[in-house]
């Protein structure tokens, strides 16, 4: 059970998708303006990335290994039509604030990322709740991102004036400070989680494939110092 | 720290300190002070003073609150506080000066490390964020009480042609619209001068760059090049900005490639552009780039042999 438990919060603070793995974060950037846009976005890449999580475990064992990533995408693509269909007709509002990013679920790297590392060796359940962790880490940031950006840029939130017409800080709101708040935001948690005795360190969550992996990131496991992944290096080698 | 300048070798002792080159910036920016407390009014004064303070307060406060050594005696808080009210026009709401004071301070310098460590010019920073995010108000040139008064309403720069050589008196002395310390070219001036007399900085990077914009300015078909010299915050960003320690070339050569560099970015925005000025974008263009030339200019040591490998990399 706490296995299961440590894989769900995983992707919520140690892994999370966007300030950990630096994943999707376009849409992060593009779509956080808006605290009612931002959950919207939360919601359906939340829902994309279960149900592709799962179909995608299902499927792991059939999916030959050369076409892999195209068979990711035509699954991923299936449920952000379904997505897209569905809230273009119930949410018109919703579907117009998100305009073209709501499409671009199908290429968002953490849901091809948690198939290609994630759902493509693990169990069912164990995808599942991945996928919920993954989704529920970047709703929370994309919202707290919105939150701050919508409050100080615009002085409403959820287009309700909360700071009176004047006292905005307008670039907050715009590009600029899209990224500002986004780099606050990964101090913010690598502070957090480093305060227990000693710093936090980000390795990402790959489970060390680095064989079937192109990311080319700092922490590849045969440029470690000898240590846990003394066995992996030598494999490599 | 505080007595040494980064300079290429061979290095030489002296008794110059952090504290006395900006007591000399300081007081190279007094003369476009006064100027401007003429022209604009007292509150032109008042809005340097608090912005000053500000950004002591605030290098202070970061550096309590981080248990850092305390730094704020150096002076450099306070030449970065006078320039970003140099910045802006004298109407500024004081609490939008403190959002620049801010983002100069705390986002530019101190996140990045403090003096010496900022990648891009502090005040500059500051003047983007408050022109994003107040446009109107970075953009109402309304004096208070001196020559400038409500009748001005747009820099010389929103419609250079607008501007001939019949008045150029009024661009020489600053009596036109335009921020708190960059209208009077002749209070700058001798502010530079004094500035390179003292040896604080060389003259290199204000002139290429005055020098750039205005040949480029010309090749570009823009209107009076000369006159546009003394038009907008060009001459203020050449003595005052782009001359900064820390975010410009330390090599000569690099000062030059530089100051031509910005003088170019700004005449090309000043001409095509959209804004009407763009000694900022091109200031702060110019210092991402800095490490680069920094490298690209580097003088070899006398007698260097450049190993074997390089020169294989340099020939491939």
């Amino acid at each position: 059970m706490n296995e299961k438990l440590k894989i769900f919060t995983n992707g919520i603070f140690r892994e999370n998708p966007v300030l950990i793995l630096l994943l999707g974060c376009c849409s992060v950037l593009a779509v956080s303006v808006t605290v009612s846009g931002a959950l919207g976005m939360g919601a359906a890449l939340t829902f994309v990335l279960v149900c592709s999580n799962v179909v995608i475990s299902l499927l792991r064992k059939i999916i030959p290994d050369k076409v892999r990533i195209p068979c990711y995408i035509v699954v991923i693509a299936t449920f952000v039509t379904v997505v897209q269909r569905v809230v273009e007709a119930f949410l018109p509002e919703l579907h117009k604030a998100l305009g073209v990013f709501l499409a671009l679920i199908v290429v968002n790297c953490i849901v091809l990322g948690r198939a290609e590392m994630f759902a493509s060796r693990r169990s069912v359940p164990d995808s599942l709740l991945d996928g919920l962790g993954m989704g529920i880490g970047y709703t929370m940031v994309i919202v707290g991102i919105a939150v701050i950006r919508e409050l100080v840029g615009n002085g409403t939130l959820f287009d309700i004036r909360i700071i009176p017409e004047g006292f905005q800080i307008g670039i907050i709101s715009q590009t600029p400070g899209g990224f500002l708040m986004f780099g606050f935001a990964i101090a913010l948690l690598v502070w957090c989680l480093g305060k227990k005795g000693k710093k936090f360190d980000p390795r990402i969550g790959c489970d060390g494939a680095c064989g079937s992996c192109a990311m080319g990131c700092a922490n590849r496991v045969y440029d470690l110092p000898a240590g846990p992944d003394a066995e992996k290096k030598e494999v490599q080698s | 720290m505080s007595r040494q300048i980064l300079s290429v070798s061979p290095h030489i002792r002296s008794a110059r300190t952090t504290r006395s080159i900006m007591l000399d910036v300081i007081i190279a920016m007094l003369p476009a002070l006064a100027a401007s407390a003429i022209l604009f009014g007292m509150r032109a004064v008042y809005l340097t003073v608090i912005s000053s303070g500000v950004c002591v307060l605030l290098e202070f406060l970061w550096e309590k609150l981080l248990k850092k050594p305390v730094t704020v005696q150096d002076l450099s808080a306070v030449v970065t506080g006078m320039l970003v009210a140099f910045n802006v026009p004298v109407s500024m709401p004081i609490w939008m000066l403190v959002v620049g004071d801010i983002a100069a301070i705390i986002l530019v310098k101190q996140l990045f490390g403090g003096l010496g460590c900022n990648f891009v010019n502090p005040a500059l920073v500051g003047r983007l964020v408050m022109m994003f995010s107040f446009a109107t108000a970075m953009t109402t040139f309304t004096g208070s009480s001196g020559i400038v008064d409500a009748a001005v309403s747009a820099t010389p720069l929103a419609d250079p042609a607008s501007y001939g050589w019949d008045s150029f008196f009024t661009l020489f002395l600053g009596a036109h619209g335009g921020a708190i310390g960059e209208t009077c070219a002749l209070a700058i001036i001798l502010g530079g001068v004094y500035l390179c007399v003292r040896k604080v900085i060389k003259p290199i990077i204000p002139l290429c760059f005055i020098g750039s914009c205005l040949l480029f300015t010309f090749l570009f078909g823009g209107a009076h090049p000369v006159l546009q010299v003394f038009e907008g915050g060009l001459l203020c960003g050449a003595f005052f900005m782009a001359t900064d320690y820390v975010t410009s070339p330390i090599t000569d050569w690099g000062k030059v490639i530089f100051g031509v560099f910005i003088g170019f970015v700004t005449a090309v925005i000043r001409v095509f552009g959209n804004y009407p000025e763009g000694v900022t974008f091109a200031i702060l263009f110019g210092n991402v780039l800095v490490p680069y030339i920094n490298e690209l200019t580097m003088t070899k040591p006398l007698g260097a042999i450049i190993p074997e490998k390089k020169k294989k990399e340099a020939a491939s």
